[in-house]
């Protein structure tokens, strides 16, 4: 994983976080090269937007330490169900507030995320899946070779997500920027990550996809969850009654 | 204008403070923070206390109140078996007590609890007036020079921060700014209703306005038009006259409820 040919943008060693007694993230090492997708899972409460806050700098962690690439820039994507600002404010509006941007850059974003015809709605009328091609766009606009996302997709439907991750696939050979996301579905997420790193308050397992679905530390951690999805019960279960299983 | 008019002298100082208001309610209103508003309102009455025991000027016993206020909800939000609704019910009613008490100590027994709970607009004097366009424009002011980053932080917190805005500065900034304006408009319309003249103004422009800036402007129109509109009315029928503007500015709002042809409700 550490091959010196990669141009690692973002590396972070033995990163712990406490709050009071409880820990949130125990020795958690990661790095994030250029061009490469990093996929962060984990069930809740296993520290992963901990993680990612961090990560982008905004908690200091208790101990370990974060290295960013001096030329980093990093372009970052809060998790989804905030489409409720009250401040009346048009997309275009929105988009150009994380800086001074020229209209041509605005445009280009927003249609490489296509909300190019959402311009000049009010954010308040945006659906789960625009409000989310829209802060992306707005990620877009700092020109990031370094893209944060923090569960994307947890406002959208199926279809919304497929494409989503289409988007990000498609960014990433364009633009050759990493991307580092959060995502609690593997199997959503498969077909466009590079690496997964399987979080529990540490770090449980990190390889390929393929590899992680495999591993014992994944079935544990995700074992009731997978279990119920692939089985085909022909009975049901009377309430209370799973908890046999964990 | 005759500044020797009691009457002349009200409206001025309403006008004044509407104009300073009406932009603050507005991230008031954006930001979800009118019981926050409120508490801070009621913990005025200590800083008035203050003014009276020590000598403090009025505006830095209420800003010195509602910092203490500010800095005792944020310690209380910590502890998460209290919602944050609860402690603000419990800090904005046991500061009006405390204040009560405070203000009855300070001044002997022998205070006008009235004029501190609604208000008492038509014993404006020049001095007060003065003071509230010198601090009103020194607030408005500070108010600018803040306003986008102030806005980013408002639209999305993360996201400002992400992109380097200092949110928890903003956060204390619009604190100290709502503190002064409390201190300038409790005397309008007394603390119990000095957050209604922040809010409701703000609430009825956000029907009408696309960008932040034109609900500010209108905001201003409007609390202006509640403060003449309120003043004239309790003139008229001999109401008191701080409940009549809040009165006012409710009417106005309950007119925006109303659905108007070729104009659709935002969003």
């Amino acid at each position: 994983m550490n091959s010196p040919k990669k141009d690692v943008l973002l590396c972070a060693r033995g990163v712990s976080l406490r709050r009071g007694s409880s820990v949130l993230l125990d020795s958690v090492d990661i790095n994030v090269a250029a061009g490469e997708i990093v996929t962060i899972i984990g069930p809740n409460g296993a520290g992963k937007t901990s993680l990612l806050r961090v990560l982008l700098g905004l908690v200091k962690p208790t101990e370990g330490e974060v290295e960013r690439r001096a030329s980093v820039r990093i372009g970052y994507l809060p998790q989804q169900p905030r489409v409720d600002s009250l401040v009346p404010m048009s997309v275009s509006r929105f988009l150009s507030m994380g800086g001074s941007r020229s209209k041509d850059a605005l445009v280009t974003a927003s249609r490489e995320c296509g909300v190019e015809v959402r311009l000049d709605a009010s954010l308040r009328s945006l659906s789960g899946g625009e409000w989310q091609r829209v802060l992306l766009a707005r990620a877009l606009l700092t020109d990031p070779n370094l893209l944060i996302l923090d569960e994307p997709t947890s406002n959208v439907d199926f279809a919304g997500q497929i494409s989503f991750y289409g988007l990000l696939s498609e960014l990433r050979d364009r633009r050759g920027c990493g991307i580092l996301m959060v995502s609690h579905d593997l199997h959503m997420v498969m077909g466009s990550t590079d690496i997964v790193v399987c979080l529990d308050r540490h770090v449980c397992c990190s390889g390929s996809a393929e590899a992680i679905a495999r591993h014992p530390e994944y079935a544990r951690l995700f074992a009731p969850a997978t279990a119920s999805m692939l089985a085909i019960y022909p009975h049901h279960h009377p309430a209370g009654h799973e908890k046999e299983h964990t | 204008m005759n500044l020797d008019d009691f009457f002349v002298r009200a409206l001025l100082a309403g006008i004044g403070i509407a104009i300073v208001a009406a932009p603050l309610g507005c991230f008031i209103v954006w930001r979800r923070m009118a019981y926050f508003g409120d508490a801070m309102a009621h913990s005025a009455l200590v800083g008035v206390a203050l003014g009276i025991a020590i000598g403090l000027s009025r505006p830095a016993g209420v800003v010195l109140a509602v910092g203490v206020l500010a800095v005792l909800f944020v310690m209380l939000e910590r502890k998460t078996w209290i919602s944050g609704d609860t402690g603000l019910g419990i800090l904005a009613h046991s500061s009006l007590a405390l204040g009560l008490v405070a203000v009855s100590l300070a001044g002997g027994g022998n205070v006008n609890y009235s004029a501190y709970l609604f208000g008492d607009i038509l014993a404006v004097s020049r001095e007060d007036l003065f003071q509230i366009y010198v601090f009103g424009a020194v607030l408005l002011a500070i108010l600018l020079m803040v306003w986008r980053p102030l806005l980013s932080a408002t639209v999305h917190q993360d996201l400002a921060q992400a992109e380097g805005v200092r949110v928890y500065r903003m956060r204390a900034i619009l604190i100290l700014l709502i503190a002064l304006i409390i201190a300038l408009a409790m005397q309008l319309v007394g603390v119990l209703l000095t957050t209604s003249l922040l809010i409701i103004p703000a609430a009825t422009a956000r029907r009408y306005a696309r960008t932040p800036e034109s609900m500010a402007l209108l905001a201003v129109l409007i609390g202006v038009l509640s403060v003449v509109s309120g003043l004239y009315g309790s003139l008229w029928w001999d109401i008191p006259s701080g409940p009549s503007i809040v009165l006012a500015a409710t009417g106005l709002f309950a007119f925006s409820l109303l659905p108007l042809p070729f104009f659709p409700s935002p969003d």
